[in-house]
């Protein structure tokens, strides 16, 4: 179909908007790269709406080649694009979730460029914008491994500039730009991964086109299981480094020291689920490798329920959010690994409505705190800003419901649609997910449900200590509502989240019949009233725990008080404390990999290699000065010199041979 | 017809050649030691015909020719460079001309 060739026009448009934004957006201004940028991303979001329309006509997956790229012997790999309903899919929540944040972005920028007293910097945050938005489409677009891992590299170098915008901020000068280079660093070891599973396609198949690929993979688990396990294992290492799972999640909560719409765009809504899609495409890998599969579940499932224990102890608003992302991936790497791919797709998508909302809701709640904050110091007597004040610590908030309205209702459609509450987009993805569970192993099932419990718990918790209660600090006394451009993408997003749920409605399976043209073999979509009635039961409860522990029995939290979650001892402290992972990462991985690089560049490279050649350098030296009195400038020596030489080899000529 | 034995021109040229090289290693004046440096030429060219009237051949007469020639080229283009050198440093000894030194 003609409409298809349209496909290049997804990456190219966002770089044709980085480029002039590049060249131009500083001399144009603020009001300009701010709506070319967000243009650009629109742009890509109408030729993935036009696609989408396409394949509604004729649903079979076309490959849109685009250039030759490598060509060595029998290997090739070419720029290609693949539109089939998964990879349009995928598009359209990028481009089109990234529209609405860029458009937020625009306001919140402006007022974070000027508190933060860089205004020049505007212009580079939307150019790194439009490039995450290429470097996504890259990935979801493409139709071999190798172009795929361009993308999964460029959102990685996106995710890198963008969380350390503020390089030069943070605790100490430095804070941010250590959160940006652990994301890289420990992104690194995942695409490492990535890269021997690719090596091992290559080595096995000869080719690295989808096609290809998933033609030969039945052989080769017929002829050598242990080699497609493999592959599948270190394709999972790379999705755990990605799409922060057990063991690599731990830059993922450092991440936030990113501005807030990265952490909504990036670091919530589309990079992180770039591992879940990576699953998905490869299911046919997968099926392979029954031991990947449980083992991905298991990750899945662990990390769902570790992360949301340790949302449950954080005071930083961000950071909830950022451990409840982790958790809800966990989610959908679990419903992958259980072969229920159109359940994590689902929940892929109304999670990126609802906690791209979550995170938009809390930069506007940040951004209130801020200004009420440089309001009520306005008029002290020193006049300067009290030093230590944290307007992203949710003790420092409450009562914030009367004072930013619109912003706490959208919240709250965000968090309910996260607990799980119908009829909220949320309740049905997750509900499928816990079906697929209850399906696959009972254990499985009853780790997802209590975390689903928890979720509830720390959300719950979270709207009453940001929005409930009565205002405990002076600057959330004086904290407003934000303007227009703020909240206008949150209210589409909150939209959104109310009406995601249609996308897979049940008995309807919109995303069942368009997913299942590009994935073979699903399972019949089923819905459980049972499952259903218990998993909402579960998000009541914990809502209700909540409810009981914060607001009812729980006393005022004044800034720096104790929570009221303390009681539970022992475990309150491994959570607030984050269960030590990082700390345990420290000591046996980063510790004694820098006394490894210490011994390396000191005694081996400045002693050993260094003088080697130095030496070297010191012998030359030395023999050049011998040598240079010879070249004493009188031409009669030299001439006797050369009489000298004359004769000696007369002598040798007559008197030796 | 007596005729002078051969070695005696060789021993006549072996004589100008040591002249010619110890003006060459001794003298300071350029000029002399371009004298000096003829000298040499001559002393060879006197081995070259010595030589080619004991074995009767012409080939070294041709030589000596050759060497002449380009001998006289030489000195024309060793006596521009001398005149140059002498305008810049007013002197032609070859002890001062030592700017590349080591």
């Amino acid at each position: 179909m003609p409409i298809f060739s349209l496909v290049p026009w997804v990456v190219l448009i966002p770089v044709i908007g980085l480029s002039i934004n590049l060249l131009l957006g500083r001399r144009l201004g603020e009001a300009f790269s701010g709506a070319l940028a967000t243009l650009a991303a629109g742009g890509s979001f109408v030729v993935a709406v036009l696609l989408a329309v396409g394949l509604s006509r004729d649903p079979h997956p076309v490959v849109v080649p685009f250039v030759d790229w490598i060509t060595l012997g029998d290997f090739s790999a070419r720029w290609a694009f693949r539109v089939d309903t998964l990879s349009v899919t995928m598009m359209l929540v990028v481009a089109g979730i990234g529209t609405l944040i860029h458009l937020y972005a625009i306001g919140y920028m402006h007022a974070d460029v000027h508190h933060q007293g860089d205004p020049g910097r505007f212009t580079r945050f939307f150019v790194y914008l439009n490039l995450f938005i290429a470097a996504m489409m890259i990935l979801v677009s493409a139709d071999n491994f190798l172009m795929l891992f361009v993308g999964w590299e460029g959102v990685g170098l996106c995710s890198y500039l963008l969380i350390g915008f503020w390089f030069e901020k943070g605790k100490d000068g430095i804070a941010n730009a250590r959160a940006a280079k652990k994301a890289f660093i420990v992104n690194r070891i995942g695409d490492f991964g990535l890269l021997i599973a690719l090596f091992l396609m290559v080595a096995n198949f000869g080719s690295l086109d989808f096609s290809v690929v998933f033609e030969k993979a039945p052989a080769l688990a017929a002829a050598a299981p242990g080699v497609l396990l493999a592959m599948t294992l270190f394709m999972l290492l790379g999705v755990t480094g990605k799409s922060a799972q057990i063991p690599l999640y731990v830059w993922l909560p450092d991440a936030m020291a990113g501005p807030t719409p990265v952490s909504a765009l990036i670091h919530a809504a589309t990079m992180v689920t770039a591992g879940v899609y990576l699953i998905i495409r490869s299911t046919p890998l997968f099926v392979l490798a029954p031991v990947a599969q449980a083992t991905v579940t298991w990750v899945g499932a662990l990390t769902a329920f570790f992360a949301a224990t340790i949302a449950l102890g954080q005071f930083d608003i961000k950071k909830v959010l950022a451990y409840s992302t982790i958790s809800q991936l966990g989610f959908m790497v679990a419903a992958a690994g259980m072969g229920a791919s159109v359940a994590a797709m689902f929940h892929l998508i109304t999670h990126a409505f609802f906690k791209a909302l979550l995170f938009l809701a809390a930069g506007s709640v940040i951004l209130g705190m801020e200004k009420g904050h440089e309001r009520a110091h306005q008029f002290d007597e020193s006049g300067h800003k009290s030093a230590g004040f944290d307007p992203q610590d949710m003790r420092n908030m409450g009562g914030l419901r009367d004072r930013m309205p619109t912003t706490y209702w959208v919240y709250l459609i965000g968090a309910l649609a996260l607990s799980g509450i119908p009829p909220l987009a949320g309740f049905f993805s997750k509900d499928e997910i816990l079906h697929a569970a209850d399906q696959y192993h009972n254990l499985v099932f009853w780790i997802l449900l209590l975390t689903a419990f928890l979720t509830a718990l720390y959300m719950g918790r979270q709207l009453i200590l940001v929005f409930g209660g009565t205002v405990r600090t002076r600057a959330a006394g004086a904290s407003t509502e934000n303007g227009a451009i703020i909240l206008l993408p949150l209210i589409l997003l909150a939209i959104l989240t109310v009406l995601g749920g249609l996308i897979n409605f049940p008995g309807l399976w919109t995303l069942d019949h368009w997913l299942e043209h590009t994935l073979e073999g699903l399972p019949p979509a089923v819905f459980s009233p049972l499952t259903a009635l218990i998993s909402v039961l579960i998000a009541l409860g914990g809502l209700g725990t909540a409810y009981l522990v914060y607001l009812v029995t729980g006393q005022v939290i004044e800034s720096n008080s104790p929570d009221p979650l303390e009681r539970l001892g022992f475990l309150w402290k491994g959570i607030a404390a984050r269960w030590k992972v990082d700390e345990l990462y420290e000591a046996i991985i980063v510790r004694p990999y820098q006394r490894l690089a210490h011994f390396l560049a000191s005694p081996i490279d400045q002693g050993l290699i260094d003088g080697i050649s130095a030496g070297l350098a010191w012998l030359m030296q030395f023999f050049a000065e011998l040598l240079r009195r010879l070249q004493n400038g009188f031409v009669r020596s030299y001439a006797l010199v050369v009489l000298f030489g004359v004769v000696a080899i007369l002598t040798y000529v007559v008197l030796v041979r | 017809m007596n005729t002078i034995p051969a070695e005696y021109y060789l021993i006549l040229s072996a004589i100008l050649f040591s002249l010619g090289i110890l003006g060459v290693l001794l003298r300071r004046n350029a000029l002399v030691v371009f004298m000096s440096l003829e000298l040499m030429f001559n002393a060879g060219n006197l081995a070259f015909i010595t030589f080619a009237r004991m074995y009767q051949t012409i080939s070294a007469q041709v030589v000596v020719f050759f060497v002449m020639t380009v001998a006289a080229a030489e000195v024309a283009i060793g006596l521009a460079l001398m005149v140059e050198i002498f305008r810049t440093k007013r002197s032609i000894d070859i002890d001062q001309m030592n700017s590349l030194k080591g």
